[in-house]
């Protein structure tokens, strides 16, 4: 990978008040380069979406830093946000909430070039352009958001997000909202643009199905950390870590034969309480008496990262598959 | 298993500004009991209103035809106090939001009672003790606890699990699920398609699984009904349907889909997108978006046709006949983008 233009080290976000807090996201390391997918798997409540909001400086850390193109994203709040940040833009799960109903959608999509200093004609022209590229008709820069359906209203945003001229996207659920043939437009659609932009993409979904079609890279997020992170088609072809296991056997697959998904029983810990040791190991099949007391972090085995010393260590036993 | 549910000619029409339009159009179909049997279709294909009609629950105003029997008795045309002798006891359903489909401040207990004292007539320390039982059905831990507890104490995954034994509560002979786990994790997903598994196996209860996932319906239906603007599609045996989809509306669905095996190769989706109420095309409403349209398409209305022993199939000019089994799809003729206009520059 070259230089990344998204990187986070040692990222914690906590949630709630004093007494009540809750780490949703504790010692996240995760790099982006340019023209690259990375794929955020993991089920609700395992802290991906905090990491995305983070990433783009929408929560306040706790710990750690996120650099964008060298230079550090701080936390927001009301504030505008600087211009070194217009680069680095987020797509939104709900496209029937991220737009305003009361402007049309060339207003809306022009708004990102007025905001970098172009003028509003240089915008509309700009928004005829992307909503082309988004795959849409130019004359849809007139009508209102309201006027398309979930799949086209979501191209939209897309569109938005591009007139910003972003080297960065952070897209938080972008096509969980949509029917089934719009999510296949979707996917494709943000993999021509990383293409095409050269941008660097961070793709957050539960479903994984999706995530294994279009990400170069996937990161599995287990209660706030990474469990397993590399190549998206080493990590589906041969998954490491028993949680990455679990998850890629309780897809359904659509081949018609009939087998049912495989069950991992148990749900995710309450973050406030996390289990000592391997946050994994009240629902890990092959947990081991140490995996209670002794604390994760990812290490290098068979060409990625996996945060299970049980697996790391027969992996990197003679037995076990050879280790780069 | 003989014959549970036998739908015949099943229309729905909606009222709207222009007058009443056909959501569900002249559909027919069968569930046997211990059977658990799919209906896949995109959104604004008519699945969710085939549902609500047979509990009697479509909008307002709505105007049903055709005939719905359960054990050859006619439920359509009912008054609603026969439909309450019905409802919950006899056939069961299952929403998609879990978050709606549970009172908020009524204790999780009296929800899981209310169908067992009203249909079963048990009392209420038995009613209670078949509550906790059906909580650990669906493992809920601690159900005892769980019992006291609310609607919004609980995991959207855990609730949707709680939704499930509501509907379970009073033994309904048919549960119809209607996208039961699209807005749960995979891991959840999976213990909700193993419950529904092993409840038809073991007490021999029917499943109506309405979705858009071919993956959930390739894991539990046996059959498969594919729906498209309130029509029947295609419907047959959920393996045959997958490997060798005869109507091109199916051929499209499994496109779409991510495949598992594979890897990166780009989804191919449908292009355009379903027609709205009221704006379904003439002939085959499929046509405008077929990337094997014919000019008859465009007139003649496809009826349904079996082309094999329980392979129904409403597509006359039938190209997919001769076609490669599903696995190749992804580089099928598919490639040229669809037919509105989206594909890549």
């Amino acid at each position: 990978m070259t230089e990344p233009v998204l990187q986070l080290a040692g990222v914690a976000v906590d949630y709630g008040r004093r007494g009540q807090r809750v780490r949703a996201l504790d010692g996240v390391d995760f790099a982006v380069g340019r023209g690259e997918i990375v794929g955020l798997v993991g089920e609700s409540g395992c802290g991906k979406s905090t990491l995305a909001r983070a990433a783009v400086g929408l929560e306040p850390l706790a710990s750690g830093t996120v650099t964008f193109e060298g230079r550090d994203v701080i936390h927001l709040g009301r504030r505008r946000r600087p211009d070194y940040l217009r680069g680095l833009q987020m797509v939104f799960q709900d496209p029937y909430e991220s737009l305003n109903p009361r402007r049309t959608v060339g207003e809306l999509i022009a708004d990102g070039v007025r905001l970098g200093g172009g003028s509003r004609k240089q915008g509309l022209r700009r928004a005829a352009e992307l909503l082309e590229r988004v795959g849409l008709p130019t004359a849809a820069a007139d009508s209102y958001p309201h006027e398309f359906s979930g799949g086209q209203r979501q191209r939209i945003a897309i569109a938005r997000t591009l007139a910003a001229g972003p080297s960065c996207l952070i897209a938080d659920e972008p096509i969980s909202a949509l029917d089934a043939s719009a999510q296949a437009q979707i996917a494709n659609l943000l993999s021509e643009l990383v293409d095409d932009a050269d941008l660097g993409l961070v793709l957050v979904s539960h479903d994984l199905s999706v995530v294994r079609q279009v990400a170069d890279r996937v990161a599995v997020m287990y209660l706030g950390r990474i469990v397993e992170i590399g190549d998206t088609e080493t990590v589906w072809a041969s998954p490491l870590h028993p949680y990455t296991e679990a998850l890629v056997a309780a897809i359904p697959r659509p081949d018609g034969a009939g087998v049912l998904p495989v069950d991992l029983p148990g749900d995710v810990p309450d973050p406030a309480n996390p289990p000592t040791g391997c946050r994994f190991h009240p629902r890990c099949p092959i947990a081991e008496d140490s995996c209670r007391e002794l604390d994760q972090r990812l290490i290098p085995v068979a060409g990625r990262e996996i945060a299970c010393h049980v697996r790391s260590g027969s992996a990197a036993a003679p037995a076990g598959p050879p280790s780069d | 298993m003989g014959t549970l549910l036998q739908v015949d000619g099943l229309s729905v029409a909606l009222p709207t500004r222009s007058g009443y339009h056909k959501a569900v159009d002249d559909l027919s179909f069968a569930v046997d009991a211990g059977e658990v049997m799919g209906i896949a279709g995109e959104s604004g294909s008519g699945k969710t209103m085939t549902a609500l009609s047979l509990f009697g629950l479509l909008p307002n105003g709505a105007r049903v035809t055709g005939s719905i029997r359960l054990d050859g008795a006619e439920l359509l045309g009912l008054t609603s106090s026969q439909l309450r002798a019905i409802r919950g006891r006899q056939i069961a359903m299952v929403s998609q939001d879990p978050s709606t489909a549970l009172h908020p401040i009524l204790p999780i207990g009296t929800q899981l009672t209310e169908h067992m004292r009203y249909h079963l007539g048990v009392t209420k320390t038995e009613a209670m003790t078949r509550a906790a039982e059906l909580l650990r059905t669906v493992r809920i831990p601690d159900p005892e606890q769980a019992l006291r507890s609310y609607a919004g104490q609980f995991s959207g995954g855990m609730r949707q699990r709680i939704a499930i034994a509501v509907a379970l509560a009073a033994e309904p002979r048919l549960l119809v699920a209607d996208e039961p786990t699209t807005a749960l994790d995979v891991t959840v997903q999976a213990g909700i398609l193993r419950l529904l598994d092993r409840l038809c196996r073991e007490r021999g209860m029917a499943v109506i699984v309405i979705t858009h996932d071919l993956g959930v319906m390739s894991a539990v239906a046996r059959r498969l009904y594919v729906m498209y603007a309130g029509r029947l599609a295609e419907a047959g045996p959920t393996s045959e349907l997958i490997a060798r989809p005869r109507h091109p509306y199916t051929r499209g669905l499994l496109d779409a889909l991510p495949h598992p095996e594979a890897g990166g190769a780009p989804l191919v989706p449908i292009g355009g997108s379903p027609p709205s109420l009221g704006r379904v095309p003439a002939g085959c409403p499929f046509h405008p978006r077929c990337r094997y349209a014919q000019p008859s398409c465009a007139t003649d209305r496809p009826e349904p046709r079996l082309i094999a022993d329980t392979h129904l199939l409403a597509c006359p000019p039938d190209p997919l006949r001769a076609a490669p089994a599903a696995e190749g799809g992804q580089d099928s003729p598919a490639a040229d983008g669809g037919q509105d206009g989206r594909a890549a520059p």
